[in-house]
């Protein structure tokens, strides 16, 4: 379930709110549950609320586990 | 002009309100057709203060439609009520190829409506109409108790003269025909929901509500023989309207989701909220169904036009008894494109 | 959009298609059950299904919260909003879903009562800020994912000592519901259901983390995959299923890795403990009662549930007996085995719980996939 969509901090508000940017959608959400998010820090946005953030790394690390040969070839480049 | 000694027509346009004597017929409607009316659609039909206009028809079929606006929000990025009744019913007379001529327009609007804003949505009417180059030259205005109507109701009727040998209809289309839109998809319904009360989401999408009337004159002019038929995919988006003419012919469509035209904002609000963006309303926007030999060159004039300049093949129309709409995703697999039942509203599921 | 579209790379998604047919193993058969209504609609609008080999199919599983609420939950909610100053506020999924007597939220708000649709808690608790002389009702449903919003309205209610707002609570549990389908007999004695694996539900995970999964892939043998919403996320994972059944493991992986940690998010479990504790059973749609699956709202912060201020008694509200629900969402049947699958049964006019919302088997099928089976009854009107 859960229709979440991961957005862009833009800015800071008070008050537990921040201004997320999802390709010129601007919206006001809470980081509530995100406390320690920064401008940059991309967010998975649901109901209005961010429940977690996205990890860059990660996200990287994934997008090569599906490209294996990509995988392979970053993994020679790492081991020594 | 008026030769005879006038009163002078007084409202009060900053901070008046309409009333139910206003729609009654006696000094103070008279008064509000004056002030409000009269200069914003300004022309010698109109002049002559009859209850109709008589024009001379051409050579050729005459072509009509109506159509209903009841728009909320009244106002809305890129447009309000009255351009968008202007450019939806001289849209719905071009779509048949015919050249729209004239147009009417019936008012009625709730008691205690803000008369700038009534003259707001007047203002913008002519505009549209006169940008358009197609005159209101008749029309009608009524006021109703409060609750009765949402701000203000616009009704209106065009003709236009569609020429001899033309003759598009939704059941034309034929197996190995192309699918062209004439640009983006889904602008203005995004547009107009930004604007609704808690959904609250910013975004610099403008409503794409347009006359097609000049682009159509010139795919017509280009290639007129290989137009099957052309429809705007207002309510229901592109999806009830390629549904409606699978149907209409008894046909099958393929279109591909990578060659479909989309805003990156529009994409983006769509996700945010649930919402297909092949399911959402258009303004300005056309589908047209050709014969195939004909298509490529159709899309390039389409994007010498200022209205189509994304305009593009999206797919082609197949055999299918069963008339379904199907897509091929951009990531490969295959769905349908179904349409819906009744307005999308935005999910979170 | 970043962080999407790369997801959605159709080159990759072919590669990873050709590994999964490469490497299922012709001679079985491979089933797994995307338990999230999320995914269920992704698998529907890419048409994944398409480019699995023959031999391995998913099952559509009843993570979808608007499919799985019973009738009487929403007959409980009409019947609040026709009472005087209530304003009821609900997320768009549930207006048109049938209740009894043919009637629905939206029919309702057509005929007077104040119903307000809302995109986020945030929303309600503005109107009830706005509009003291209202009291205000957040309709709230909802996996983990949405539950930590209505945890967080009812803290905020709190702490603003909001005299009107209140909340009628039907949040569900996610392990509970696949534990019940794992022990359901058809799974577990009878084996009608084969069920190889699980994907794990995205956005849940964020909250809850991969955790909680590790019970059921070591009881039940099943090995788990927590997978991202986008179509490679998908695909991976289930590529990921196939290795784990061909090498007879059962553990639980993460493909969500950039947005679920083993422990979710602390933060909102918190929150969620703070407000909520279990129901001791709550009548799923379609699965009957379920125990320790749901939530309500504790004693300290009574004067938000809905369901104490109001008074509302439940009236359980038996489904069509020809729908064939119950069994489709656990798995046992697809949905066009049902008779009034397309007949009766239509997006238009749903009868059950799976056609009810985008995300159901029914509606999934219905919307996006049905001219497959017509595809197919052709196929074998030409072999015979």
């Amino acid at each position: 379930m859960c229709l979440a969509i991961p957005a862009r901090i833009k800015e800071r508000l008070g008050d537990d709110m921040a201004k997320v940017d999802l390709d010129g959608v601007l919206k006001d959400i809470s980081i509530a549950l995100t406390p320690d998010v920064v401008e940059g820090d991309y967010v998975i946005v649901h109901v209005g609320y961010a429940l977690s953030v996205i990890d860059p790394q990660e996200a990287q690390k994934t997008l090569a586990l599906f490209d294996e040969m990509q995988a392979a070839g970053a993994l020679a480049a790492v081991t020594p | 002009m008026n030769n005879m000694k006038t009163r002078k027509a007084k409202l009060d346009i900053k901070s008046g309100r309409v009333n139910l004597t206003h729609g009654a017929g006696g000094r103070a409607m008279n008064d509000l057709i004056e002030v409000i009316f009269k200069d914003a659609f300004d022309n010698d039909f109109l002049a002559q203060g009859n209850d109709q206009s008589a024009f001379d028809v051409g050579d050729g079929r005459m072509v009509m439609s109506t159509d209903g606006y009841v728009i909320t929000p009244l106002f809305f990025p890129g447009g309000d009520i009255g351009s968008l009744a202007v450019h939806g019913t001289v849209n719905d007379v071009a779509l048949s190829g015919a050249k729209p001529l004239y147009l009417s327009a019936g008012f009625i609007i709730e008691e205690g409506f803000p008369l700038a804003d009534l003259k707001r949505i007047v203002d913008s009417m002519g505009a549209a109409s006169r940008a358009a180059g197609v005159p209101i030259i008749t029309g009608d205005t009524k006021v109703v108790n409060k609750g009765m109507a949402d701000g203000v109701f616009i009704t209106t009727a065009g003709v236009g003269v569609v020429p001899k040998g033309l003759e598009l209809s939704g059941d034309k289309a034929r197996v190995g025909d192309k699918i062209i839109v004439s640009g983006t998809l889904g602008d203005h319904g995004v547009a107009v929901m930004s604007k609704r009360e808690n959904l609250s989401f910013e975004v610099e999408i403008e409503s794409d509500s347009a006359a097609l009337h000049t682009l159509i004159a010139d795919m017509v002019a280009g290639h007129g023989a290989a137009l099957r038929c052309m429809r705007d995919p207002t309510r229901g988006g592109l999806a009830a309207t390629l549904n409606e003419l699978a149907e209409q012919s008894n046909v099958g469509m393929c279109i591909r989701e990578a060659d479909v035209p989309l805003k990156p904002q529009v994409v983006a609000a769509c996700e945010l909220l649930g919402l297909d963006p092949l399911n959402v309303a258009n303004e300005g926007k056309l589908i047209a169904i050709v014969a195939p030999e004909a298509a490529d060159d159709l899309v390039a004039l389409m994007r010498a036009h200022p209205l189509g300049r994304d305009a593009a093949v999206i797919g082609d129309v197949v055999a299918d008894e069963r008339n379904f709409v199907r897509m091929k995703t951009a990531f490969g697999g295959e769905r349908m494109v179904d349409w819906l039942s009744g307005e999308q509203l935005p999910r979170i599921c | 959009m970043k962080y999407v579209d790369e997801f959605r790379n159709g080159q990759l998604g072919a590669k990873i298609a050709a590994s999964i047919r490469a490497e299922a193993d012709p001679k079985r058969h491979y089933s797994f059950m995307e338990f999230c209504g999320g995914h269920t609609h992704a698998i529907s609008r890419y048409g994944i299904a398409d480019m699995l080999p023959d031999n391995v199919h998913m099952i559509h599983g009843p993570g979808c919260p608007v499919c799985v609420l019973p009738v009487g939950r929403i007959d409980q909610a009409i019947e609040l909003a026709a009472r005087e100053n209530v304003t009821l506020c609900t997320y768009g999924d549930l207006m048109r879903v049938p209740a009894s007597k043919r009637r629905s939220l939206l029919q309702a708000k057509a005929d007077g009562s104040d119903i307000r649709m809302v995109y986020s808690t945030l929303d309600a608790l503005k109107i009830a800020e706005q509009e003291p002389e209202r009291r205000v009702v957040f309709f709230a449903i909802g996996f983990e994912t949405t539950t930590p919003p209505t945890a967080l309205a009812i803290k905020v209610a709190a702490k603003k000592k909001l005299k009107n707002f209140s909340v009628f609570c039907n949040h569900v549990l996610t392990p509970a519901a696949i534990q019940n389908i794992l022990e359901s007999p058809d799974v577990r004695e009878l084996g009608t259901v084969q069920l190889d694996g699980f994907v794990g539900p995205a956005h849940v995970s964020t909250v809850i983390g991969t955790q909680p999964y590790e019970y059921f892939a070591e009881e039940f043998h099943s090995p788990v995959v927590v997978a991202g919403f986008e179509p490679l996320d998908m695909i991976q994972a289930i590529l990921m299923l196939v290795r784990q059944v061909n090498a007879g493991t059962n553990v639980v992986e993460n493909e969500f890795s950039r947005a679920v940690k083993r422990h979710g998010n602390e933060h909102a479990k918190r929150d969620v403990a703070d407000v909520f504790e279990l129901r001791k059973t709550f009548e799923w749609r379609g699965l009957g009662e379920v125990p320790y699956s749901a939530l309500r709202i504790k004693d300290s912060y009574a004067q938000f549930d809905a369901e104490r201020l109001f008074s509302m008694a439940y009236v359980p509200t038996p489904d069509n007996p020809a729908c064939d629900c119950g069994a489709i969402l656990r798995g046992v049947k697809k949905p066009t085995d049902c008779k009034l699958f397309g007949t009766a049964c239509t997006p238009d006019t749903p009868m059950g719980s799976c056609m009810v919302s985008s995300e159901g088997s029914c509606a999934a099928h219905w919307t996006y996939g049905r001219f497959r089976d017509e595809d197919k009854a052709d196929k074998n009107k030409a072999r015979a």
